[in-house]
């Protein structure tokens, strides 16, 4: 026994697993705090995080490859597949920027009708977000509060066009569905019954103790790094950057329209929260506006049958429920696009998760990546 | 003079556009095919007895396409005095000079089927002087379409522009970098910054063409948010940053072979064999 002395020797690292300091673990890609199949490889230290990395790509369909080999037309329902919580943004910020390619713009009313349906999307949008993100900090009660809410939104699509979820509500051009009878009264009757179902979340979270415990002061971004890291939408404005793009660069009708953009100041998950809860009450805001100026006219504007832009290229974004959606499209004169690009602002914000959760615990990482909104459907592609 | 064999539907003038097009639009040597477009219809529109000038895309094709057998000789004396230089005077000429002098406008016009379309326009600005006394024919072209500004410059100064607006313009805010595959340009690749500025509101693309196989340096240490964006041009197009962190895939899987977003790469191609290892399955189509 006397001639060993090495297991008493202190200095030498012991690289086993259990004594090591750094321990590697693996999130996903089948976890259900990572709202789809999203991987996280954590490296930690006991409880705290000391980096991460992200490995997406498991919902990787090739959409911009698509959209090579697709018409113009064709394309469109595609759009809605990418964040499939929010199809009627995706397909209007694709409506978009074709019209700008063949330089049309959609009538009036077209326009109206856009702005109801995709400030009702942003709402149901949002719904989701809270729904799912409570869930995963603990509180199972939003999320069925959420869903059940959403219905209504949901039933104004499935009227409007027949479909629920990825709608393909609009097309190049303008509508291709006039307002059906009674759907101004439909939103309306939903934005009167939506604000007290909102102080009915707020209620629930605002002020819970555990809620603000696990949300205030978690996965801070101040606005130097949002701006570096391109991160756009709520988590921008929680950082105090006041920038939204229906009032910076406002397209279709929003320049109509009377509405806030809710800011935070401290860049933490309860700011985000209380953002996004904000932007709710403002969509509201537009709805009622937009319902109560919706003006007569045509819904669809002149444009060919077959569609064949000229030559050129041009990038268009939209304020999307998750930030900047923006479609770069290529066109060679010929009735397939060229090249589209997708700038999906949950991508672009999924890349700002490793700055916010360093020197967080564990338990924080699912909190935050609940606060970024991401759908893998539109990272992936 | 090239023959008019092809162009004889009038509705679809030019099935090969969609090729030659891009190549001639997207660099800024495009300028040789923009002017030759705009100069057609003009060159096009005696051809056509008064009033219909608009339609002078689906009549010029129609109409060159008889004069081009019956009278070769005619035609092509008649074509060395019909440039550009008298579309005001030619209408009175009558019948017979006229159909010829519309031949050599027809091949013109082929390259740029719709007339109509807006066309890039200079951009002049303070900030295109500033860059331009800085950087000189490094500058190859600064312009805007439908109101969006571009500025295409050579891969050579790439990063000193990127880094100039960044600090000096305060372009602060890099929205994407993409990339546009031209495979029959000698310079392959389009790579297309998008920038914004929070205090001009502003949005700015910054271009540049580059051959296959050649370097980009990496813009990640100017904005954060390239690192990402970056991989995925890198995924898909296999174009490498120089001094990238970490470039390496990022939506496909590590061990994939081809680059989908290049023209050359088939929408139904896979890499088989990584199919066949890592998914235990023949195809997956």
């Amino acid at each position: 026994m006397s001639e060993r002395t090495d297991y008493l020797d202190l200095d030498t690292k012991d690289e086993t697993f259990l004594d090591a300091t750094e321990l590697v673990l693996n999130m996903g890609p089948q976890h259900p705090s990572t709202h789809g199949v999203l991987r996280v490889i954590l490296k930690l230290d006991g409880e705290k995080v000391l980096g991460t990395e992200c490995v997406i790509g498991y919902l990787h369909r090739g959409v911009e490859k698509i959209a090579e080999n697709r018409t113009y037309a064709m394309f469109n329902p595609y759009v809605d597949r990418m964040d499939y919580v929010a199809a009627v943004s995706n397909g209007l910020g694709y409506c978009e920027a074709v019209e700008k390619l063949l330089n049309v713009e959609a009538p009036p009313r077209a326009q109206y009708i856009r702005v109801i349906l995709t400030e009702l999307c942003r709402i149901a949008s949002h719904q989701v977000w809270l729904g799912t993100h409570a869930l995963d900090i603990g509180a199972i009660t939003p999320l069925f509060y959420c869903f059940r809410d959403r219905e209504e939104v949901l039933k104004i699509f499935e009227k409007y066009c027949g479909a629920r979820l990825t709608t393909h509500a609009f097309r190049i051009g303008g509508c291709i569905y006039e307002a059906y009878e009674g759907f101004e009264q439909d939103c309306k009757k939903f934005c009167d019954a939506f604000l007290p179902k909102l102080d009915e979340y707020e209620e629930l979270l605002t002020t819970n103790r555990i809620w603000v415990e696990r949300t205030k002061g978690v996965g801070i971004l101040n606005p130097e790094d949002c701006i570096a890291l391109g991160v756009t939408g709520p988590v921008l404005r929680a950082s105090g950057v006041k920038w939204d793009l229906r009032k910076a660069q406002p397209y279709e009708s929003y320049k109509d329209f009377d509405f806030e953009i809710p800011t935070g100041l401290n860049g933490d998950t309860y700011d985000r929260y209380l953002v996004r809860i904000e932007e709710m009450r403002q969509a509201v805001r537009i709805i009622r506006q937009a319902v109560d100026g919706l003006p007569q006219g045509p819904i669809m504007a002149k444009v060919p049958k077959v569609i064949k832009p000229p030559v050129g290229e041009v990038y268009h974004s939209i304020e999307a429920p998750k930030g900047e959606l923006g479609y770069f499209i290529v066109s060679d004169a010929s009735t397939q696009p060229y090249r589209i690009r997708v700038r999906p602002p949950s991508f672009v914000n999924l890349q700002a998760l490793d700055k916010m959760v360093r020197g967080l615990l564990v338990a924080d990482v699912v909190a935050v990546i609940g606060t970024l909104d991401i759908v893998l459907g539109e990272v992936d592609r | 003079m090239p023959e008019e064999t092809k162009g004889t539907d009038p509705v679809s003038p030019e099935p090969s556009s969609p090729a030659g097009a891009p190549v001639a639009s997207g660099e800024g040597a495009g300028s040789g095919a923009k002017a030759s477009a705009e100069t057609s219809p003009s060159s096009a529109a005696p051809t056509v007895p008064a009033p219909s000038a608009p339609a002078a895309k689906a009549e010029a094709p129609s109409a060159a396409k008889p004069a081009g057998p019956v009278k070769p000789a005619a035609a092509t004396t008649a074509a060395k005095p019909a440039e550009p230089a008298k579309p005001a005077a030619a209408p009175a000429t009558g019948e017979k000079p006229a159909p010829a002098a519309a031949k050599p406008a027809a091949p013109a016009a082929k390259p740029a089927p719709k007339p109509e379309g807006p066309k890039p326009e200079p951009w002049e600005a303070d900030l295109i002087t500033r860059l331009r006394s800085q950087y000189g024919s490094g500058i190859k072209e600064a312009s805007t379409y439908v109101g969006q500004k571009y500025l295409v410059v050579d891969s050579s100064i790439v990063y000193e522009i990127l880094l100039h607006m960044r600090h000096d313009e305060l372009f602060d805010y890099c929205v994407d970098i993409t990339a546009v595959h031209y495979p029959k340009r000698e310079a392959q690749f389009d790579i297309v910054y998008i920038l914004y500025s929070f205090h001009h509101n502003q949005r700015v693309r910054v271009k540049t063409q580059i051959k296959d196989g050649e370097h980009l340096r990496t813009a990640v240490e100017i904005w954060e948010t390239a690192n990402w964006l970056e991989r995925e041009v890198f995924d898909m197009f296999g174009i490498e940053f120089d001094g990238h962190p970490d470039l390496k895939r990022i939506l496909l899987p590590d061990g994939w072979k081809g680059h989908p977003l290049r023209k050359d790469y088939p929408i139904l191609q896979q890499d088989q064999e990584w199919v066949r290892i890592n998914l235990g399955i023949e195809s997956g189509q």
